[in-house]
């Protein structure tokens, strides 16, 4: 793996989006949009039930705040290999001197960036909207937001492999598979609230692993090890089959010649 | 040895019928070797299997003396560039960032200075620091060429490369290429419609038609073994004969 070809390929997204105020303002519109709508919506409900549901606030804000983490995780891989496709650009990065592995490398990279700038906007207001610090987690915040990066790499790079097989025509899910999750990830209520047959199906959801971490951080202090191992787990396997998958595509793509034709 | 060899390559996209068969050729350093053949002939599938975004059904591809596989792939595109007619870059970035990513992804030494060559060679120097989505589809072209020659390539896969640009701008581009290859010792595959371009700038013409290689030789060699004026003649003679 050599450093200069993933320096090169994140500098291209870094141009893209300090020249780009639409990208850059879409980065942090949609969470500051969901955490002011959502955020009001949970004050309401806490002080309608005045002050018998503390931990509302505290338990929607930080879910917001780590679901965002997920998404703009997932984001940053499957947009930023979009952008190459609708630039027509795609070829001349799949016919330089770099390997699939640095690019997913630069992919990842280049999420992670995302990621740390979204999550300094979405932690910054909520707390000076709602005062809730989203650090009040304390040393369990990174597994938490580690694991929900891990899960959103993973959807990404399956979602990615689908785009490079099917073509723009399966755009959309660059936005919508995360959000085939969201249900079934205990974001905003906890798992056991879900029908007994989706209960079985959260279990293998690392997401849903983290949040009910997150929930018991934010009420008892302390996050079950059993969540922390299963999410870790659990993520391990998904981005290894991501990869998996994505390399697989890749050599049928080469076999069928679809990358040409999807570059174009 | 040539430092590219095509040898027996052969594509097939589906069971019993095939994109290309049976093509061999070899391409010596500073030649200009021009792909000719009515659309589908598979001029175009012929330059991306040498750059290795389409794998062969059959034949081997050597360049600079090895066998292109995915463990030779990056060593052998490190000193080939590539540019096409329908390949942009992206619009939003300036010309000169735009250059700057890939004078960094081909490790380039001193990529400023290449950066600045490259856009001289090809007269956008003054336009480095326009977005790309403010220039004409030629100049798109022009800043296409200017990436191809970021690396100082050994070998330049171009498709269609003067499509789009006007006359004296594709003239210009024509001479830049020669000039390469006969100083540099630049090889070059390319392919075009315009015949005229072909038999200018070619040492060495092939012609394709359905996927199969009908004629292979210097320009004007061809043309006095087919007792034709020009390579335009010979294309419709060759194509008449070989279907």
């Amino acid at each position: 793996m050599r450093a200069r070809h993933i320096e090169a390929l994140c500098l291209r997204q870094i141009y893209l989006y300090r020249r780009s105020l639409t990208r850059l303002l879409e980065t942090f519109y949609w969470p500051t949009m969901d955490l002011l709508l959502w955020g009001f919506v949970t004050l309401y409900l806490q002080r309608s039930t005045f002050g018998r549901m503390p931990a509302f606030v505290s338990y929607f804000i930080g879910a917001l705040i780590l679901w965002d983490v997920l998404f703009r995780a997932e984001q940053g891989i499957s947009v930023s290999f979009l952008e190459d496709m609708w630039s027509r650009n795609l070829i001349n990065v799949f016919v330089a001197p770099v390997t699939v592995t640095e690019y997913l490398a630069s992919l990842m990279l280049i999420s992670a960036v995302k990621v740390i700038a979204a999550f300094t906007v979405t932690s910054s207001l909520g707390w000076l909207l709602y005062s809730f610090s989203i650090f009040k987690l304390g040393v369990y915040l990174l597994p938490l937001v580690l694991n929900l990066v891990a899960m959103g790499w993973a959807i990404g790079i399956f979602t990615t492999a689908l785009i490079l097989r099917y073509g723009l025509e399966a755009e959309i899910l660059a936005w919508a598979l995360a959000f085939l999750f969201l249900p079934f990830s205990a974001v905003f209520y906890p798992v056991r609230i879900l029908p007994h047959a989706l209960r079985a199906a959260a279990m293998f959801i690392p997401a849903s692993h983290a949040f009910e971490g997150m929930r018991a951080v934010i009420s008892r202090g302390v996050f079950p090890p059993a969540e922390f191992e299963y999410a870790t787990g659990l993520n391990i396997l998904y981005i290894s089959s991501s990869v998996w998958f994505f390399m697989r595509v890749y050599k049928k793509a080469l076999i069928s010649g679809i990358i040409p034709k999807i570059g174009e | 040895m040539g430092i590219v060899e095509i040898e027996g390559l052969g594509k097939s996209f589906e069971p019993g019928s095939y994109a290309l068969r049976n093509i061999s050729f070899s391409l010596s350093r500073g030649q200009i070797l021009g792909i000719l053949g009515p659309n589908g002939a598979g001029k175009t599938t012929l330059i991306h299997m040498i750059l290795a975004l389409i794998l062969p059904t059959e034949g081997t591809i050597r360049i600079f003396g090895k066998v292109l596989s995915p463990s030779t792939r990056t060593d052998i595109l490190r000193r080939m560039n590539f540019a096409s007619n329908y390949v942009f870059l992206p619009q939003t970035l300036t010309l000169w960032e735009n250059l700057m990513v890939y004078a960094i992804m081909y490790e380039v030494p001193d990529p400023s200075k290449k950066c600045a060559e490259a856009l001289r060679m090809f007269g956008l120097y003054d336009k480095r620091n326009k977005r790309a989505k403010t220039l004409s589809s030629g100049q798109m072209m022009r800043l296409c060429l200017s990436k191809a020659m970021i690396n100082d390539p050994e070998v330049l896969l171009l498709d269609e490369p003067t499509a789009g640009l006007d006359p004296e701008i594709a003239r210009e581009t024509r001479r830049i290429l020669v000039e390469l290859s006969r100083e540099k010792g630049l090889s070059v595959i390319y392919t075009s419609h315009n015949l005229g371009e072909m038999q200018e700038v070619s040492g060495r013409v092939l012609f394709l038609d359905e996927g199969k290689a009908l004629l292979e030789g210097p320009p004007a060699e061809l043309i006095g073994r087919y007792d034709v004026k020009n390579l335009e003649e010979l294309f419709f003679k060759v194509l008449e004969s070989g279907r």
